[in-house]
């Protein structure tokens, strides 16, 4: 529960840092950090316009994609705190779900016969199948050095003191920080800031949403990207008191944040046929992770 | 040797299997009621036809049953051909009969295959009784009547490199017997793996090995496959293959824990593959059944030519959206808790794993992760091409009659129920594999959780189900309006315009054109005014190219050289038959 309440705080300013972090490396002074949220309660209150070609398909997709970043958000712990929904395996159903919310975004977008929004869709469904498997084998990495397999014991036997675990932690640390950017779809693999046609994966495929399906979409990244923080954050607080790791938590959502608006401000976005590869080299590193969990382990030789 | 205590377990094998087999094959009865309406003008062939369909299924729940391997390969024998004549139902058609021979042909190989391994044994025991298996395992190395008999069965169940019938057979076959078809035809290759396993003692870890490289390739190679097709029946017929994989890696992963002693990793896998094949079963017929209905209501199974179904056809495209999600393996569809239990074998097994063994734990888990990705990638280009969007041609689509949407439902409550509950499936799954060496129900029970995920599941439903009501209950207090979808500022958009299934997965197909096949035939326009040019794409079955097509033709071409013999002349044929008699009078005067 700890952990769901502090992503949801999260939550609220995260984007909103990011925004910050940019318009400073640019010079502005740029909008206030609730900017996001402010967005969002704005389109709350409008109504909605829906294309004719659309159907119940396209009104469900924003709900099942809010539901199930909610869902995997439950299963996120506090350290060694179990989050909500805490069973032997639960980083399987935590990934399943996403790509559950994937698959509806997906087939909303196509459900509104737009070709821009085909593409869109098209790039989602690969880039995340290239994506998926850097999460399961750095769980893997992590189950393998842990013997544990849920996320709360395996986070709870990350003990900073071990060099090996700081290592794992760190090459964990960075891919989920890929990921996040990878399914926010921000920089270097997309540029969330160009006019909306000309945004290659995500925003386009959103782009006949309007009103409350536009702001629910909004809430599912600000939350995705809390949500990875958030792991990344349990690398680390594993073994600290409740007490000492609230302020840790919160530090490295912030850090996080800051990383992603310092690197979108001086990168520019890959070509389209170059993401690919860049996505899955995560995948490689976190092959990586695994061979040294078992170099280490004496398994390899 | 294996202790006979055993010998009553086996019998909840077999009742599983007989269960997935009834409850597929009275919905297929049902559904096919009103599929064969549309074909009413020919009472005898129909007659052939559910006389063939029931005893497909007598012949299946005779084999489940049977315990001595002759008795099996007759029963064996009745199923393959009574099933050749339900493909070929529309025979006036030159390819069904094309795709009925090759299905014939296969299922006759693996005929082959198998009196060969049920003679390896029977020459040592001299018994053909299943239960003289342990006995000739104690005394000789049954590894090869074993991987004789895989191979037999892998052939039935579609297994790469044996899997090129499958492609033809369903799209030709009407589409009740393509949905029981895939879902429990196949699936007797896998019940028949099952119950050697369940005989046979044998170096469990190589076989178990062996049998998970296959089933990891077939499931990749399948799903890889599966996204290329443009047929819809063609693309499920490849995506049983995939599935057959899922299935072979729970039976690997049941194998080497079998081998190894390790209780935990044997019972997942054994149960994650039971379970598996009752999922298939059920959203497979579903899908299968679903393109029926659409080629009913379009013509067609072309996917580049529908869309928009969605609208005319609400039910089946409720139904074909219900069975892609639990296909992907999604929660909280029934699809996710077999690759779930698969998945926490894998998991289990990286952890206590001994040297050197935590590789192939490693690459199981890349190719199940894999294939989870990619089916995602073809099933929502299956559902959003189809059905959603504008319709690409002009068709007067309209829903099916009951019959043909009740029997899918009931399947689709099946699947929710496995998916929600499935702690009362796994209890059922657990008496079934306490027939093999090491799995136990009570493993089961103590190492995963599943009433713990299917509540997850449910929160899950919960949740998008409060989303939306409060969604759509915010929106009916404000001004919602409808307008054509935003082209971006091109106001003359057509049908035409929308994303293609081609397009949809070009940017994967561009990544993986080092494994996939792609026939590309262009002719560029030419000259100041150009008047013709023309752009052709079209995917073949590598594989199926170079272990099947290349060799027969070389074949065929070294029997061309001996074309010279049938000549047509009568006097030549009449020489052949002194010369073969002279020869029969040599050789016998020679060596008696």
């Amino acid at each position: 529960m700890t952990s769901l309440i502090l992503i949801l705080i999260s939550a609220l300013f995260f984007n909103g840092i990011i925004g910050r972090v940019k318009s400073r490396c640019a010079g502005r002074k740029g909008p206030g950090i609730m900017q996001p949220i402010q967005d969002v309660i704005r389109l709350f209150r409008k109504g909605a316009v829906y294309s004719d070609v659309t159907g119940p398909v396209f009104k469900m997709a924003p709900a099942v994609y809010l539901a199930s970043v909610i869902i995997a958000c439950l299963c996120v712990p506090f350290g060694h705190k179990a989050g909500l929904i805490s069973f032997n395996g639960d980083f399987v159903f935590f990934a399943y779900a996403l790509a559950l919310g994937k698959f509806f975004c997906i087939i909303g977008a196509l459900d509104t016969g737009s070709s821009f929004e085909g593409m869109g869709a098209s790039r989602e469904a690969t880039y995340s199948m290239l994506a998926e498997p850097a999460f399961f084998l750095i769980m893997g990495s992590l189950a393998m050095m842990t013997g544990h397999s849920s996320f709360e014991s395996i986070f709870a036997a990350l003990h900073p003191s071990s060099t090996m675990s700081w290592a794992l932690a760190v090459i964990a640390a960075f891919i989920f920080l890929v990921l996040a950017m990878i399914e926010n779809s921000r920089m270097p693999v997309d540029d969330p800031k160009t006019h909306l046609e000309l945004t290659m994966i995500h925003e386009v495929m959103v782009l006949d949403n309007s009103g409350i399906d536009l702001g629910l979409i909004f809430v599912t990244g600000y939350l995705k990207f809390a949500m990875y923080a958030a792991l990344i954050a349990n690398l680390f607080i594993g073994s600290i008191p409740v007490g000492f790791g609230i302020p840790v938590f919160l530090a490295i959502q912030v850090l996080c944040a800051v990383i992603i608006g310092v690197n979108e401000s001086f990168t520019a976005r890959f070509r389209m046929n170059h993401n690919p590869q860049f996505i899955f080299t995560l995948a490689c590193i976190a092959l990586l992770a695994v061979f040294g969990v078992m170099l280490m382990s004496g398994q390899l030789v | 040797m294996r202790p006979f205590y055993k010998i009553e377990m086996n019998m909840y094998l077999s009742m599983w299997f007989m269960a997935i087999i009834t409850i597929v094959f009275v919905c297929g009865a049902i559904y096919g009621i009103g599929y064969m309406k549309h074909y009413k003008g020919r009472p005898l062939r129909n007659t052939l036809h559910w006389i063939n369909y029931a005893i497909a299924y007598a012949s299946m729940m005779l084999l489940c049953v049977v315990q001595n391997s002759i008795q099996f390969l007759v029963c064996w024998e009745i199923m393959a051909l009574s099933s050749f004549f339900l493909i070929i139902y529309e025979s006036e058609k030159p390819e069904t009969i094309k795709a009925g021979i090759n299905f014939f042909i296969q299922s006759h190989v693996s005929v082959v295959l198998l009196t060969a391994g049920f003679m390896m044994i029977a020459a040592k025991t001299g018994s053909y009784e299943f239960c003289s298996i342990p006995r000739y395992c104690a005394h000789n190395n049954g590894m090869a009547a074993f991987l004789l008999l895989f191979a037999g069965f892998a052939v039935k169940a579609g297994f790469v490199p044996f899997h090129t019938w499958l492609p033809y057979a369903h799209p030709a076959a009407p589409a009740h017997i393509s949905g029981v078809m895939s879902g429990v035809i196949i699936k007797i290759g896998i019940f028949g793996i099952l119950r050697m396993i369940s005989w046979f003692s044998i170096d469990f870890v190589t076989a178990g090995a062996i049998i998970l490289t296959v089933s990891a390739i077939s499931g990749l190679y399948g799903v890889m496959m599966a996204i290329l097709q443009h047929n819809l029946k063609k693309l499920l017929a490849y995506h049983s293959i995939e599935n057959i994989g899922i299935i072979g890696m729970g039976i690997g992963l049941g194998c080497i824990g079998a081998g190894n002693g390790d209780t935990v990793l044997a019972t997942l896998g054994f149960a994650g593959a039971l379970l598996h094949t009752l999922n298939h079963a059920l959203f497979k017929s579903v899908l299968f059944f679903c393109s029926g209905n659409v080629y009913h209501a379009t013509h067609t199974l072309d996917i580049e030519s529908l869309g928009g179904l969605a609208k005319k056809m609400p039910w089946t495209a409720a139904l074909f959206l219900i069975a892609s999600i639990a296909i992907c393996g999604l929660p909280p569809m029934n699809g996710f808790i077999s690759e779930f239990l698969i998945y926490s074998g894998l998991f289990g097994w990286m952890q206590g794993a001994e040297p050197g063994v935590t590789t192939g734990a490693v690459f199981s888990i890349l190719a199940l992760v894999m294939i989870g990705g990619l089916a995602i990638l073809c099933f929502t280009k299956a559902f959003g091409i189809i059905f959603l969007g504008s319709p690409r041609t002009e068709v007067d689509a309209h829903e099916m009659e009951p019959c043909r949407i009740v029997p899918l439902a009931i399947e689709a409550v099946i699947m929710l129920s496995i998916g929600l509950c499935p702690g009362l499936y796994s209890k059922l799954a657990g008496k079934a594999i306490e027939c093999f060496p090491y799995a136990s129900s009570e493993a089961l029970n103590t190492n995963v959780n599943l009433t713990l995920v299917g509540l997850a599941g449910l929160l899950f439903l919960l949740f998008a189900a409060v989303i939306y009501i409060a969604k759509s209950r915010h929106n009916a207090r404000r001004a919602v309006a409808e307008g054509p979808t935003w082209g971006c500022g091109y106001t003359q958009g057509t049908p035409k315009i929308q994303y293609t299934a081609t397009s949809f997965v070009k940017t994967y197909v561009q990544l993986f054109s080092f494994i996939l096949g792609n026939k590309k035939e262009k002719k560029l326009p030419v000259g100041i005014y150009p008047t013709d040019g023309s752009f052709e794409s079209e995917s073949y079955d590598k594989l199926e190219n170079t272990l099947i097509d290349k060799p027969l033709g070389a074949y065929n071409r070294l029997m061309d050289r001996f074309s010279f013999l049938q000549n047509g002349k009568m006097q030549f044929y009449v020489l052949y038959g002194i010369v073969f008699i002279i020869c029969t009078l040599i050789i016998t005067f020679l060596f008696c």
